[in-house]
């Protein structure tokens, strides 16, 4: 294998510094970077930001970096399927920021394509929009929106090639080809790296461009 | 008025639900995406083969849920269930799935409401007890979905009216609701105004205003 990007998981995620704002590619635990983030929480590395959809279930997924009390704070979208968060919010031990999923999504997208912010009528009149700017288009009121950017994004593809180009799988795609875009380094867990040219041109989700790091999946 | 048992209440809310996407598909292909809980059984009850489902965790196309053996965990719908894939489904990521909502491409969304009042707010989100954390992409159906239908039985499980003069939770959008079925009635929303158009036979009108909050006209 020729791959430059190439390193172990547990190098990877030796790149993750205490109080790094690091995105984390999942829904649910579909399409979550896995033996990433094992490695992470295996390593203890805390005062994290995770921008992340949800926070998998207790003692589960990202839930072991709660657990562990590794998180200073949250921005994502819907943590019930994590009473755990709901608690370390209520004792003050983390700090949370609840986005609108699209908005969440768009966010992330935002900051991948170089647009500070932008206007969406989601969330409008509601108290997630409470101090946001307001305008309003064609009528209808919207509210302005910051991109979402990060030090380091985890991200969970199924196969890529030498070069770092990567194709997903099923619903495991989610917000993981966004946040590839929107970070300063790029970590990708794939299960198989393949030669360049072996994917279809037609078929790639990600270009290389956007992957600095490839580790490859054990199981 | 007769009691109608909750597990049949939810049954029927789903298949008026579906005999209407029924009617509407007849019209030409209806993209619809489903909440959580009764909304996912209309699924069950939709006869036109030009209803396609999206999933707003990337997926165009939804089929039935997995059986035992078919379960794929990184093929699911956005209440985490394993589902199928039906033929010329597509999968794309969370901002393209999201922009297909927001953007008025999806006919229409199916969700459940803690409460939703006269001037159609909605409040389906948050009971704010500490207990929940979390709004998912609650507030981006309800704003992008064309046509919003909410899927809620009458009253709540204490008996309170859930069909209110005014939302008491925090909303989740603002005048979006267009159509609410439950077990015993079927309203919507005409030039601002709450319209009964439908009413069960286990209930009378006198009934259905006893356990209705809000205030509605009637054309059935």
């Amino acid at each position: 294998m020729v791959c430059d990007k190439y390193k172990s998981i547990k190098d990877a995620i030796a790149m993750v510094k205490p109080g790094s704002r690091i995105m984390v590619g999942s829904f649910g635990l579909a399409g979550y970077p896995e033996e990433l983030i094992e490695a992470l929480a295996a390593s203890g590395t805390g005062d994290l930001t995770i921008i992340s959809n949800d926070l998998g279930t207790p003692g589960v997924g990202l839930g072991k970096l709660l657990t562990n009390n590794q998180i200073r704070s949250l921005i994502g979208t819907y943590y019930n399927w994590n009473p755990e968060a709901a608690v370390a919010h209520n004792e003050g031990r983390i700090k949370v920021t609840l986005v609108p999923q699209g908005t969440f999504a768009e966010a992330i997208r935002a900051a991948g394509v170089g647009i500070p912010a932008f206007y969406t009528p989601t969330a409008a009149g509601t108290e997630l929009a409470a101090d946001k700017e307001t305008k309003e288009f064609d009528g209808r009121m919207c509210i302005l929106e910051p991109a979402i950017h990060a030090d380091i994004a985890l991200i969970r593809a199924y196969k890529a090639d030498e070069l770092g180009n990567l194709v997903y799988y099923k619903t495991g795609r989610n917000f993981n080809p966004v946040m590839a875009m929107a970070a300063d380094t790029v970590i990708a867990e794939v299960d198989e790296i393949v030669p360049v040219g072996s994917l279809d041109p037609e078929c790639i989700v990600t270009p290389h461009i956007y992957v600095d790091i490839l580790t490859m999946r054990k199981s | 008025m007769q009691t109608i048992l909750e597990q049949q209440a939810k049954e029927r809310i789903a298949s008026v639900i579906a005999h209407h996407f029924d009617a509407e598909a007849q019209n030409g292909r209806l993209f619809i995406n489903l909440g959580v809980g009764i909304p996912t059984m209309v699924a069950d009850h939709v006869t036109n083969p030009h209803i396609y489902i999206q999933a707003e965790n990337g997926m165009l196309g939804v089929g039935c849920a997995a059986s035992e053996g078919q379960m794929d965990h990184d093929l699911i719908n956005a209440g985490r269930t394993c589902v199928t894939e039906t033929p010329g489904c597509s999968y794309l990521d969370s901002a393209a799935s999201f922009g297909m909502i927001r953007g008025g491409h999806v006919d229409a969304t199916v969700i459940g409401a803690f409460e939703v009042d006269q001037k159609a707010n909605i409040a389906n989100w948050i009971i704010p007890n500490g207990k929940q954390l979390g709004v998912g992409g609650a507030m981006d159906l309800v704003t992008g979905a064309r046509e919003v239908v909410i899927a809620m039985q009458h009253t709540s499980k204490n008996g309170k009216p859930k069909l209110v003069r005014q939302c008491t939770l925090p909303i989740t959008g603002i005048g979006e609701a267009n159509m609410i079925v439950t077990e015993y009635a079927v309203f919507v929303f005409e030039a601002g105004r709450l319209v009964l158009r439908q009413i069960a036979p286990e209930i009378t009108l006198d009934e259905l205003r006893n356990i209705t909050d809000a205030d509605f006209d009637v054309d059935l």
